[in-house]
């Protein structure tokens, strides 16, 4: 296997933007691909800030974080990923356009780039047949917020070789991240359990149970929980919990990944969270988290 | 705020010397009620229309049982209120509050002076059952349960894969382990039967564990 340099990011939204900060802290050369500019322009401005913060926090110097910020550059252009190593999409949980995202990689980047995918409810095999490399594909889920999580489920797909797996499982704990091997099925762990669990919290709002705050309180203070379900899902963002949860729904049947009708209202009044500056709570900026 | 203690024994909130019972007075603007009798030292209250708030302990139990209930529209300066505790572990220091839709601000303001002044925090809820923690949590829990008998991982992995994903302090697996299988099975039983949705139905190991417990009793 050729060794892993250059990191390949496509997709720079919320999850794009914390992988390729992770990739690039630990030392990779990362290029951040997206469609549009402005997108780019945003999630440079937010990774500035959120490495501002780490200054700040004296978790890294000056002199690192210009080292960092060096190493990352971003691209409109998808041939600008043809030197990668590895490239990880994280573009929306839609098949089709993973599909297609995958297809043009496979058109850009050498043989031996390999290629995983940030999914966190599509199953990786069917994902890996629209690429072209279905041997050379891997499952590579992070947590939100990536650039603070060190989690990151891993699963083969059905056509998978073991040694493309085991290098992605290197690399991935060459960035500094604990790697946990999952099957390949629906939500793997995580979103099987939160999904589900996020849809009963919005559930509890809308049957008038509780205020989002109180069902927040009480979760933290009863289990020690570090967010409360609905301060998570502003987070990630309402449109991107309709995305996953119906695609896990799709594929399980399962009642409660159904989504409650209470996310599409609030969708179409442009609450999605932290992002509008307006979810179940009111929010004065669009900071990334942590630092 | 000056407040009453009434104790009725056995309280599965207060079990234990606590800020709140050792603050009590003979008398105050609030009665608080505890133990497993909250019922019957209710109806012998005197005057208890006049207080600002009259809290009771409530078990599994919705308010409306010793309000009655009307239209929709009940509601008084009587509150009801759990410490959430799971299974055998200790009180947390949570305390939900429970009202009903003409519930006066006054006796919910009261409620959370006394409560926060004895270093707990309030979650205030409707009269529903399982109110917010258990409604929430059981059917994950069961789920968690479901999935290791389905060989989704080892309990280790997902307890620890649900830790580090998601921060939280311990694994599902290790929790219903720790705090009695049992008392799972106590709560989802008594969920399944108020509201007969299947995400509430007891998963197995917790009836294997429940069946046990009353072997051995």
């Amino acid at each position: 296997m050729t060794p892993i340099k250059t990191v390949g990011v496509a997709g720079s939204g919320t999850m794009g933007a914390g992988i390729a900060i992770v990739a690039a802290r630990a030392g990779f050369r990362t290029i951040v691909y997206d469609t549009r500019e402005d997108a780019l322009a945003r999630a440079r401005k937010q990774t500035e800030g959120f490495f501002a913060k780490s200054v700040e926090r004296r978790k890294l110097t000056v002199g690192q974080v210009d080292t960092i910020l060096g190493n990352m550059s971003a691209t409109t252009d998808i041939g600008g990923l043809k030197a990668c190593d590895i490239v990880i999409e994280a573009v929306f949980e839609d098949l089709k356009v993973k599909h297609a995202v995958c297809a043009a990689l496979d058109d850009v980047c050498p043989p031996h780039t390999l290629f995983a995918s940030n999914t966190s409810t599509l199953s990786i095999t069917e994902i890996a047949a629209g690429s072209g490399r279905e041997d050379r594909f891997v499952g590579m889920h992070f947590c939100l917020p990536a650039q603070l999580m060190k989690l990151v489920e891993m699963s083969p797909g059905l056509r998978t070789s073991e040694s493309s797996f085991d290098a992605a499982w290197d690399f991935c704990k060459a960035m500094g991240q604990v790697p946990v091997r999952t099957k390949d099925n629906p939500g793997f762990i995580l979103n099987y359990f939160l999904v589900p669990f996020n849809n009963d919290a919005i559930r509890l709002v809308e049957a008038g149970v509780a205020a989002p705050a109180d069902i927040d309180r009480a979760i933290k203070t009863a289990l020690g929980y570090p967010m409360g379900p609905l301060e998570l899902l502003d987070l990630v963002g309402l449109d991107t919990h309709l995305l996953v949860a119906e695609a896990l729904y799709a594929s399980t049947h399962e009642p409660r990944a159904a989504v409650p009708a209470l996310v599409k209202r609030m969708i179409a009044a442009g609450q999605l969270g932290r992002k509008t500056g307006q979810g179940f709570y009111t929010y004065g900026g669009a900071a990334m988290f942590g630092g | 705020m000056f407040y009453q203690l009434i104790d009725t024994g056995n309280s599965r909130s207060f079990s234990a010397r606590h800020a709140l019972l050792e603050s009590a007075q003979t008398d105050g603007d609030v009665v608080i009620i505890i133990g497993e009798k909250v019922g019957h030292a209710l109806q012998t209250l005197d005057g208890s229309e006049r207080k600002t708030a009259v809290l009771i302990e409530l078990g599994a139990e919705s308010l409306g049982m010793h309000t009655g209930e009307s239209r929709g529209a009940e509601g008084s300066n009587l509150l009801g209120f759990s410490r959430f505790r799971l299974g055998t572990d200790e009180p947390t220091r949570l305390v939900e509050v429970v009202r009903q839709p003409g519930s006066p601000a006054t006796a919910l303001a009261a409620a959370k002076e006394i409560f926060e002044g004895a270093g707990l925090e309030m979650a205030v809820c409707g009269d529903f059952d399982g109110r917010i923690v258990d409604r929430l949590v059981r059917p994950y829990y069961n789920a968690a349960l479901k999935r290791l008998d389905e060989g989704l991982a080892t309990a280790d992995d997902l307890d620890m894969t649900l830790k580090l994903g998601l921060g939280y302090p311990e694994g599902p697996i290790a929790l219903l382990e720790r705090t009695g299988l049992e008392h799972h099975y106590d709560m989802t039983h008594a969920l399944f039967e108020a509201t007969g949705d299947p995400a509430y139905a007891p998963a197995r190991r917790a009836r294997v564990a429940k069946l046990r417990a009353e072997t051995k009793a």
